[in-house]
């Protein structure tokens, strides 16, 4: 031990001639000679001398906010925040851990990706997956029939980054949630209300509602004639139709978990479809469909849900579409998800899809799991991926800074301001690699690639709009 | 397992102090000596029973949350946050930026940083990843953070949670997973302004919050380091001496020295000799009067730290809140990383609570110097060196909370404006219609999810839930085209034509 101190010692001193040579600018051969002799210092201390020591990283799946990052944040929340005080949320807070036994049960097949704490001798914990679950167990815990709650706080998955990749481990989720035995749709309505106005307000673009519900899914899958006990792992295949085509899920369905053709080539037939009220006015009317009496109880809800939206201004955001299944085991209502238009060609972080930035639905049966008498208190609610839109906020500032560096553009930019011209279409290195145009409305500043043979057309559907809102 | 019985009082005490010291934390329990007798005891008792108590066996859910962790409900969650905004809005009038590390760590990061007290580390199961330790302070993860990114130079601000697996007591404010804000300045200065700085920050915290008087004490490692030599302490027995010295906030120095002598086996003249200085507090006066002390102006160490101290006395002064800062030489400080300054904040009690409990003194606020720490994680050994504080919010947060709940304060959980209601059924196609606009326009409004409740009711929620305004609609209002505007508080109302509706909404928000 005091050897190696020794040597350490040796080591710094001669570092210390070597640097102080190479000041004085000695002579080459003198600065070569002096080396050596610090390298043969060094090779005696052994090959991993000090290594252990210096971890430099955070966790696999983990990262520090920047003080960038932190402005970026704060802004997002910011906007969150107000939009879920608006309409008079109260806020709570849980602890990073729960109780092991909370948690088990919930989460189906993803239970495996909870990190546990090591068991040190008292109660076993794991750290929370969600915050809806550590919500059940606040209402029961403290006997709860109504609130109206929202929660900004970061969760933790032991996801495999190999199999998703840019997916995090530790980040945050902002829920919205209203518990309580209310008349029918309308606090569903208004969480969809919520994520409208959230996403209008964080300007990140175009966006649309898929909206659906667990019983219109059920309910169609029993008359194409799946078998229960296929139902959820169909229900997974189905949902991948955001992602890729109808012939793919198909197949999978078909050839890897053995579902009879003709039984999926009727599930096709309905979940290639989406539209609006009419489209839950013709289901009311499928001959088939209107059988099952899941199936009614959805597709009237979703009726009256429609009717609310519509007061609330906000239909023209919302599409019914029976592709939606939505991992999650707790669901047993309404579903929706909110999906970026035109959304940047970035793997995300998003936890919730590609292309998603906000999801959620009625729960109604978890907090009775959590009740000693199985009391049961309705809820719904929705998350907001923050993280997606971290990414996107950042991504955007980014690209004004970067025109800001680049006086020329910004002159054209302003040029354009001064002029009044409602669009610039930008071409540049990255532009011409991907074959796109960057298309940017003045007004909004906001920005899409379009690809090069669709540039004309998109630019003449904008101009055509009568204020030209571009 | 220690039998429960009659123990002797001293031994009570020292027991208790076992459960309740807080190791270099800045909260801390209230211990009291055995001569404060009964309620004490009792206090201790009850608190090792409950641990010994054997686990209920879980025929049914336990719904609870882990041991040493709470929610936050609605009411404590707008005490937190005005805490939290005054605090950080201090941090940004200074300059900080704020910063944000991982819930967990590489364990390797957290081992060898907090010395004894490494046994209160969370660890995360090995699962087959790396392993893991949840944080155990923000500084720690500061420095791992600055010497992975090779900065030479930062001002940091950073709130978060932090996990111990202390004895959690039933004295206010000792859980296990509890936030800290730190402030801290990194980078190589000219000495004793960031320090001084951090202080004024203390400072400005501690008065924007209201919670009554306060004194920050301040010492130096140097000084502590060079007294103990000075006075004989064997240098193996410099940081357990340094733990009993810690306690004088909290044992009579009779108490300390007996532990000293009797436990740690110091000589007794030895004992003695650092009575004569640690019970020493004062002003620069004291400064200037150590630094004439034949045997402390011996000592290299110690005239260095006496020197620095000088020159931040005078920094303070010209700051204004020299009067608030107390040179003491019992402070001892915990942490193993402090290399300079050392400072503790604590609320001066009352008259009346000083009768109560004459030692209950509750820090709120603490830090120092600490210029070592990144050069651990340095390859090279570069170091950079630091200073911060760390504000004990959740010792400042119950105290708050006790204020409220003694004058009977109401605090509104929601920050809704308008209420949207209708005496009539089937309205409420119109109430979503009306909600939609005023949410449009921003204004923070609320309906009863029912399709036709009854006016009362719905006057009532907001009466409870301090609702100011409600905007009323039915068959004779829609007949004219009208909304009533009611005042919740005082009853009266008005008809507003519906397109003037947001703007009178406005106009009426932003005069009260």
């Amino acid at each position: 031990m005091a050897e190696r101190a020794a040597l350490e010692e040796l080591v710094r001193l001669q570092g210390e001639r070597v640097r102080g040579l190479k000041q004085q600018k000695a002579s080459a051969e003198q600065i070569e000679e002096e080396v050596a002799k610090l390298l043969k210092l060094k090779a005696q201390l052994g090959p991993d001398e000090g290594k252990q020591k210096f971890v430099l990283k955070t966790p696999k799946g983990t990262r520090d906010y920047s003080p960038r990052q932190m402005a970026v944040r704060e802004k997002v929340f910011d906007v969150i925040i107000s939009c879920f005080k608006r309409h008079g949320a109260e806020v709570i807070d849980t602890p990073v851990f729960e109780l092991k036994e909370t948690l088990t049960g919930k989460y189906g097949e993803d239970s495996k990706l909870i990190y546990d704490l090591k068991d040190q001798g008292g109660e076993l914990l794991s750290l929370r997956y969600d915050l809806t679950v550590p919500f059940a167990r606040y209402l029961a815990m403290n006997k709860l029939t109504n609130i109206k709650r929202y929660h900004i706080a970061k969760v933790y998955r032991r996801d495999n980054p190999a199999m998703t990749r840019g997916r995090y481990r530790e980040f945050y989720q902002c829920d919205f949630d209203i518990a309580g035995q209310f008349d029918p749709m309308i606090p569903d309505a208004e969480c969809l209300k919520i994520m409208c106005e959230i996403l209008s307000s964080l300007q990140i673009g175009d966006f649309l509602v898929k909206v659906n519900d667990r019983r219109i899914l059920d309910g169609m899958f029993a008359i194409c004639g799946v078998p229960d006990s296929k139902f959820r792992t169909i229900c997974s295949s189905v949902d991948k139709l955001d992602k890729v085509s109808w012939e793919e899920v198909k197949n999978e369905m078909v050839g890897e978990k053995g579902l009879a053709p003709e039984v999926a080539d009727r599930i096709g037939d309905y979940v290639q479809q989406h539209g609006g009220v009419s489209l839950v006015e013709q289901l009311l009317q499928d001959p088939e469909l209107s059988q099952n009496k899941q199936a009614l109880e959805g597709l009237g809800d979703l009726k009256l849900l429609f009717e609310y939206l519509t007061l609330l201004g906000i239909a023209d955001k919302i599409s019914f579409d029976l592709s939606l299944a939505r991992g999650l085991d707790y669901y047993t209502g309404v579903i929706y998800e909110a999906v970026l238009l035109q959304s940047p060609a970035q793997a995300g972080e998003e936890p919730l899809g590609v292309g998603s930035v906000a999801a959620g639905g009625r729960y109604d049966g978890l907090v009775g799991m959590f009740d000693p008498k199985g009391r049961k208190v309705p809820c719904v609610g929705l998350s907001i991926g923050v993280e997606r839109i971290f990414s996107i906020v950042e991504q955007r500032l980014e690209a004004e800074l970067l025109y800001k560096k680049n006086p020329k553009l910004l002159n054209q930019l302003q040029y354009c301001e001064e002029a009044g011209i409602p669009l610039v279409a930008i071409i540049g290195e990255q532009e011409l690699k991907d074959g796109v145009i960057k298309l940017r409305s003045v007004a909004s500043r906001e920005e899409v690639d379009i690809r090069r043979e669709d540039l004309v057309e998109e630019i003449k559907r904008r101009t055509s709009e009568p204020l030209c809102t571009c | 397992m220690p039998q429960l019985g009659l123990l002797h009082g001293r031994a009570w005490a020292s027991l208790l102090g076992k459960l309740l010291r807080p190791p270099g934390a800045v909260c801390i329990g209230a211990v009291h000596s055995h001569s404060q007798g009964q309620r004490s005891m009792w206090v201790a008792e009850a608190v090792l029973v409950s641990q010994l108590k054997p686990h209920q066996e879980k025929s049914n859910f336990i719904i609870k949350t882990p041991k040493g962790t709470r929610d936050l409900t609605p009411q404590q969650m707008v005490v937190r946050e005005k805490i939290l905004d005054l605090v950080v809005s201090c941090f940004k009038r200074h300059g900080a930026k704020g910063l944000d590390t991982p819930a967990f760590e590489l364990k390797e990061v957290l081992t060898e940083k907090y010395g004894e007290d490494s046994g209160l580390i969370y660890d995360l199961q090995d699962q087959g990843g790396e392993l893991l330790s949840l944080r155990y302070d923000l500084t720690v993860p500061f420095a791992r953070y600055l010497a992975m990114n090779k900065v030479k130079k930062m001002k940091r601000y950073h709130v978060g949670k932090v996990w111990r697996r202390e004895s959690p007591t039933v004295v206010q404010g000792r859980y296990r997973e509890f936030c800290q804000c730190d402030f801290d300045i990194a980078g190589q200065f000219d000495p004793m302004i960031p320090d001084a700085e951090c202080l004024k920050i203390m400072c400005e915290i501690l008065s924007g919050l209201q919670l009554g008087d306060f004194l920050i004490k301040v010492n130096d490692r140097r000084i502590l380091d060079g007294m103990f030599a000075v006075c004989g302490v064997p240098e193996s027995k410099f940081h357990t001496i340094c733990s009993s010295i810690d306690k004088l906030g909290k044992m009579s120095w009779k108490d300390v020295r007996h532990e000293m002598v009797a436990k740690k086996g110091l000589a007794p003249e030895v004992a003695d000799r650092i009575g004569d200085y640690v019970q020493c507090h004062g002003g620069v006066s004291l400064v200037e009067q150590m630094f004439q002390d034949p045997r402390l102006s011996q000592n290299k160490q110690a005239l260095e730290g006496l020197g620095d101290l000088k020159l931040l006395f005078e920094y303070v002064t010209l700051f204004g809140i020299a009067e608030k800062i107390s040179f003491d030489l019992s402070l001892a400080r915990g942490l193993d990383y402090y290399t300079g300054v050392v400072y503790e904040a604590v609320l001066l009690p009352t008259p009346a609570q000083a009768e109560e409990e004459p030692l209950n003194v509750g820090s709120v606020a603490a830090g120092g110097r600490y210029d070592g720490l990144v050069g651990m994680f340095d390859p090279k050994g570069h170091k950079v060196p630091c200073v911060g504080l760390s504000i004990g919010v959740e010792r400042i947060f119950s105290i708050v909370e006790q204020k409220m709940k003694t004058f009977g304060e109401k605090i509104r959980t929601t920050e809704t404006q308008v209420f949207v209601a209708s005496p009539q059924k089937n309205f409420l196609q119109e109430r979503l219609k009306l909600i939609a606009e005023l949410w449009d326009a921003g204004i923070k409004a609320e309906l009863l999810y029912k399709n036709n409740p009854k006016l009362l009711t719905q006057l009532h929620y907001c009466e409870n839930m301090g609702i100011p305004l409600v905007v009323i609609v039915g068959e004779q209002e829609l007949k004219e085209g009208v909304i009533k505007l009611r005042s919740v508080a005082s009853r009266e109302e008005v008809a507003i034509k519906r397109e003037n509706l947001v703007a009178e909404i406005q106009k009426r928000l932003s005069e009260s």
